[in-house]
């Protein structure tokens, strides 16, 4: 997939195991302001099936991903609708 | 817990544990139905199979297999989940189980324990009303029998406020179901191993995709890991035994060859890779001139016991045929090379953990 987005933040999870990029994902984007887009490095494959999915649930927007090589580059926008911590 | 008064219908929040296996996804699909607004928790406990697989990074396993189960249902469902860490205090327990050990290295009841205290202070963070697990009565020989339904939910302090959605007709009213905060005759009524009824409500409700029932996730009801585990805890004292080396447990071939020394061989290309991901000390050993597995020593060997661990490294190399390998044993930087014989496999079996 080619996405070409300007990220506001950006997390390195490159090496770590699951479900540590999510639950780094859902610390960080916490922190951020509604409208606000994080991309996540990773080098783990399966997250292209969790990340969609958490966004999922947690009502955030899932913009999709570019791959580097083994690394992948996902974009998360973050929603004012639903957040777990509320 | 004092209890709350009535609160209108549509306000009331329920935090539940969310594997996202059969049981948790259906109970929480039940209160849903009610109108109930669930936030699901996913603990991660470091004995998950599939996080295990996805560390691995077999570039043959099948992604689906190993994505998080807890957020594929969330996703499903329609609410948020939050993924826990259960981190060091989740490891203490698992070395030291108040309530003991199920057949393997399974502590099921200070599991449930452990998570069911963590939703019930996720849930007076959070304003939640009650906490929800997807138990059934006489499921699970250790922790889902009347007693310990009842033990459980004395220890976690909240009594009254833990709904069991799938078993609920078996069981006293809770205090959301006497306050009407969930209606009791739309709860199930579910119990014994039979997953017959479970299959029949998620056909109902369209909930299909969910990992195979009872197939089992977790480490420590896994036989060949819990061998391996009361190794460890026999052999060291469980106040000392490092997360790294609870995380090895789950890697390549495990020999016992004294009290105080174990050698893990990997058993292929990403084995060796996810060992040389750890910087343990000790010696490691590796056959030369061919493909071998790394294996990795725990303890202090003599002599001896490093010729024995180079024959034993050999006899799993790819000159396991030849009469004598070059063996190389490494530490901190030097290196000695050992020529044995492969060992024969009547030898080795009399060391396997």
């Amino acid at each position: 997939m080619d996405v070409s987005i300007r990220a506001d933040e950006v997390i390195d999870a490159v090496g770590l195991y699951c479900p540590v990029p999510i639950i780094r994902t859902a610390e960080r984007i916490k922190k951020m302001p509604a409208g606000g887009i994080l991309k996540v490095l990773s080098d783990d494959r399966v997250i292209l099936i969790d990340m969609p999915a958490w966004c999922r649930s947690t009502g955030h927007e899932y913009l999709g991903h570019a791959q580097n090589g083994r690394e992948y580059h996902l974009f998360v926008k973050k929603n004012r609708a639903r957040e777990t911590t509320r | 817990m004092s209890e709350r008064t009535s609160e209108p219908r549509g306000t009331i929040r329920a935090i539940g544990l969310l594997s996202g296996g059969l049981d948790s996804t259906l109970a929480a699909k039940v209160l849903l139905e009610q109108g109930v607004d669930v936030i699901g928790l996913h603990y991660s406990t470091g004995f998950c199979m599939n996080d295990h697989r996805r560390a691995m990074g077999r570039p043959d396993e099948d992604p689906k297999r190993m994505r998080n189960e807890g957020l594929r249902a969330g996703a499903d469902l329609g609410i948020p989940i939050e993924i826990l860490d259960a981190g060091e205090a989740y490891m203490k327990m698992v070395l030291n189980p108040k309530h003991g050990y199920g057949k393997r290295a399974n502590p099921c009841i200070d599991c449930r324990i452990f998570m069911i205290h963590g939703a019930a202070d996720y849930m007076r963070e959070h304003g939640g009303h009650f906490v929800f697990t997807g138990e059934v009565l006489g499921q699970r020989p250790m922790s889902q029998h009347m007693q310990a339904l009842r033990l459980i939910e004395k220890e976690c302090g909240i009594e009254g406020y833990l709904l069991r959605p799938l078993s609920a007709a078996h069981l006293p009213p809770t205090v959301p179901e006497r306050l009407g905060w969930v209606n009791r005759d739309g709860l199930l009524g579910i119990s014994g191993r039979s997953r017959k009824e479970q299959m029949g409500w998620s056909t109902k409700w369209g909930i299909g995709d969910y990992p195979q029932p009872a197939g089992g996730c977790c480490y420590l009801a896994d036989e060949n890991f819990a061998r391996r585990f009361h190794d460890k805890r026999l052999h060291t004292d469980p106040d000392r035994i490092r997360r790294e080396e609870m995380i090895l447990l789950k890697v390549g071939r495990h020999f016992r060859l004294t009290a105080g020394v174990k050698i893990i061989v990997a058993r292929d290309e990403s084995e060796n890779r996810f060992l040389q991901r750890f910087d343990l000390p000790g010696w490691r050993f590796e056959a030369l001139e061919c493909g071998s597995p790394i294996t990795v020593v725990e303890g202090e060997p003599d002599e001896n016991l490093k010729m024995l661990i180079a024959s034993i490294t050999a006899r799993y190399s790819d000159r396991r045929g030849e009469p004598l390998v070059e063996v190389a044993a490494r530490r901190d930087g030097r290196e000695e090379v050992l020529l044995v014989p492969p060992v024969a496999d009547q030898v080795l079996e009399a060391y396997r953990i």
